[in-house]
């Protein structure tokens, strides 16, 4: 099986947070800040899944349950973002997230 | 470290990295493909095969695909070249992430719980996770479901709003 | 190492082992994974080069004509021709093209149709990958070919293309609901993903009769349905929008030409093969015999049995029926195969449940019953989608 030490999963997994981070506060289009944010949702994942294989008693599920539940939140909200993309494109012309803040006070 | 974690780890970071600096916006949808299949193969090498299927269905062959066509019902909204994809801020919010990924690896190194050794694989099987999904875990599988429904009726009213109006 | 000789299966277990054992220790998983994944794509090369030249003749057939008969005895040297043609016809790759992601979408397309082959049991211990969650991983690795079509499409810059990708990943996403579905039925009653089990479990005979899923209701409703899931699935007529030739040219393999075109088409047969496999081990028992005093031919020829029949059904479809319209297809699926396939559900429960009847005449009636349960509301789906013309024939509204 893997020799991994843990340390470097949770390494792993901040620098995909960090990736993630970067994108959703760096692009401006509304797309490229949804897959940032599903990168940060995956790199949590990978912290559950790891700390699930090296907990001392695995059996009880806990982390690798949260990790299903996520997955299927995940897909939700995928499913719901992009939508308001596309249906704000259809009446702004724009994915770029200034277009959208005419809502703003 | 072994060695199947290394060329995972590297291809994760590589396509995580591609999908979010590609400036073509198809190759960051594939990359990010890409990066969600070398995550499921990390949970697989980790001994979670059912997350890693799951994670396969339902971020490349939903998500990914989502994206896909998202990015080609806004085709025209990326061509706009008096803003590129980059905000003016960018120094700032690579800034933030460099500063996150800082805080979050000194804490882990210096963390007392990584110390922990590996215990032996778990014989996880699918029975096992079904039965607790349908005991321990049955509420919030029920709660899921209403979830999942929601989205869908929100997404496709969403999507339907044009056809309602004319 | 001394070969025990007690079953069929367990001789071809034992040469492999034997063969790995020559192996350094350090190799010999590596090799055992090699020996596997050349055995299925030896063995499946072998059926596809087999199924192009049937095929051919086969429709040859149909359509009243011989089919290919120049090369070789009857054509059997065809398929070989067809290769070496395909090898040295020129590759071209457009010029407005994509030139990576064009290089690359026959792969992703080929990849995961062979890996889900290896999910397949052929028989007793003869799957390359027999693993706990195998019929989720089958699905899983079969979402990888809608990314391929789309990348074959979007990589061409071609309008025909581009169409046909989205034919094909609105076609698949949408018939992958009732196929996960129907199977979700098989899956509930074994109580196991692991395919190798399940084949297992219908290996009993009732009075020289089979326990195949496929003679219960719920099983028979869900190997129609998955039936009619996997045509579209696997791109083939009468769903063959994708690539309909009169309509788009070659779908999204139009601007693909010589090897490339090859793999595409030998992803698609293999996705067939594998498809075609997954519902033998669900429905149709898998390697066992259809009859008890059977058994004693090898399991492994039973399925390539099973695997043949299924093939020529796929074939005698493609020259029979005519292809659907694209919003016929839709409509069939979301409104007609989905509600089915969740009733399927049901039904599936009440057999489950009624399992403990023991009255005389109490299989009989629970089969009636289930049957009952999809058959009524079939019959009302498409009474009142006749009526609302969801599907049907043809309104030609400019032209008469």
């Amino acid at each position: 099986m893997s020799g991994t030490p843990l340390v470097y999963y949770l390494l792993l997994a901040a620098l995909l947070f960090s990736i993630g981070l970067g994108a959703a506060l760096t692009r401006r289009n509304a797309i490229l800040v949804l897959i940032g944010i599903e990168l940060m949702l995956n790199a949590a994942n990978l912290n559950f899944i790891a700390f699930w294989r090296y907990s001392p008693n695995p059996e009880a599920l806990s982390g690798f349950m949260f990790v299903l539940f996520s997955i299927a939140v995940a897909a939700a909200e995928a499913a719901v973002g992009l939508a308001l993309i596309v249906s704000i494109y259809r009446h702004r012309r724009t994915t770029r997230l200034e277009g959208m803040s005419s809502l703003k006070g | 470290m072994s060695a199947v974690f290394i060329f995972l780890a590297g291809l994760l970071l590589a396509s995580s990295l591609a999908a979010v600096m590609f400036r073509r916006l198809v190759y960051t949808a594939l990359s990010l493909a890409v990066a969600f299949a070398s995550l499921a193969a990390l949970y697989l090498h980790l001994g979670a095969e059912f997350a890693g299927f799951a994670q396969v269905m339902v971020y490349v062959g939903a998500v990914a695909i989502l994206i896909v066509f998202a990015l080609l019902l806004t085709r025209n909204a990326g061509s706009d070249p008096e803003h590129p994809g980059h905000g003016g801020s960018w120094i700032t919010g690579a800034a933030i992430a460099v500063l996150v990924f800082g805080c979050l690896a000194f804490n882990i190194v210096t963390s007392s719980a990584c110390a922990r050794p590996m215990p032996n694989p778990p014989s996880i099987t699918t029975r096992q996770i079904g039965e607790s999904l349908m005991t321990r875990y049955v509420l919030p599988l029920e709660v899921l479901g209403l979830l999942l429904t929601a989205a869908a009726l929100g997404a496709a009213t969403l999507a339907l709003e044009d056809k309602r109006k004319s | 190492m001394i070969l025990l000789y007690s079953s069929p299966e367990a001789l071809l277990i034992q040469l492999k082992s034997w063969t790995v054992s020559l192996a350094p220790a350090a190799w010999q998983p590596v090799l055992s994974s090699a020996i596997s994944a050349l055995v299925i794509l030896l063995l499946f090369a072998g059926i596809f080069a087999l199924t192009t030249l049937v095929e051919r003749k086969g429709l040859g057939r149909i359509q009243n004509r011989p089919g290919p008969n120049r090369v070789g005895p009857c054509g059997l040297f065809q398929p070989i021709a067809d290769g070496v043609k395909s090898l040295i016809k020129e590759d071209i790759v457009p010029a407005a093209a994509d030139r990576a992601v064009h290089f690359l979408a026959p792969l992703v397309v080929l990849a995961p149709a062979a890996l889900a082959l290896a999910l397949i049991p052929l028989g007793p211990g003869l799957a390359a990958v027999d693993m706990d969650a195998g019929l989720l991983c089958f699905f899983a690795v079969g979402t990888a070919s809608e990314l391929g079509a789309f990348m074959a499409g979007w990589a061409s810059h071609n309008k025909y293309t581009i169409l046909g990708a989205m034919r094909a990943i609105a076609q698949m996403i949408s018939f992958e609901l009732p196929l996960v579905l129907s199977t979700l039925t098989v899956v509930m009653l074994s109580g196991t993903l692991s395919l190798s089990s399940i084949a297992q479990q219908q290996g009993s005979y009732w009075f020289g009769l089979p326990a195949w899923n496929v003679f219960t209701p719920w099983g028979l409703a869900g190997f129609i349905i998955f039936l009619i899931a996997a045509t579209a699935e696997s791109n083939r007529s009468p769903f063959d929008l994708p690539e309909g030739e009169s309509e788009l040219i070659g779908g999204f393999m139009t601007e693909y030409s010589g090897f490339k075109y090859a793999v595409f088409f030998m992803g698609e047969y293999f996705g067939m093969f594998a498809i075609s496999g997954l519902t033998i081990t669900l429905f149709l028992g898998g390697w066992n015999a259809p009859f008890s005093f059977l058994v004693w031919i090898p399991s492994f020829i039973w399925f390539l049995i099973k695997l043949g029949l299924m093939l020529a059904w796929f074939i005698w479809v493609r020259g029979t029926l005519p292809r659907v319209r694209v919003d016929q297809l839709m409509n069939f699926c979301w409104k007609m195969l989905l509600p089915l396939s969740l009733l399927n559900i049901l039904a599936a429960i009440f057999w489950h449940f009624t399992a403990s009847w023991q009255f005389p005449g109490a299989w009989g009636l629970r089969w009636a019953i289930g049957f009952g349960m999809i058959a009524l509301p079939f019959i009302g789906i498409s009474q009142s989608g006749a009526r609302q013309k969801k599907w049907g024939p043809r309104i030609y509204r400019y032209a008469d």
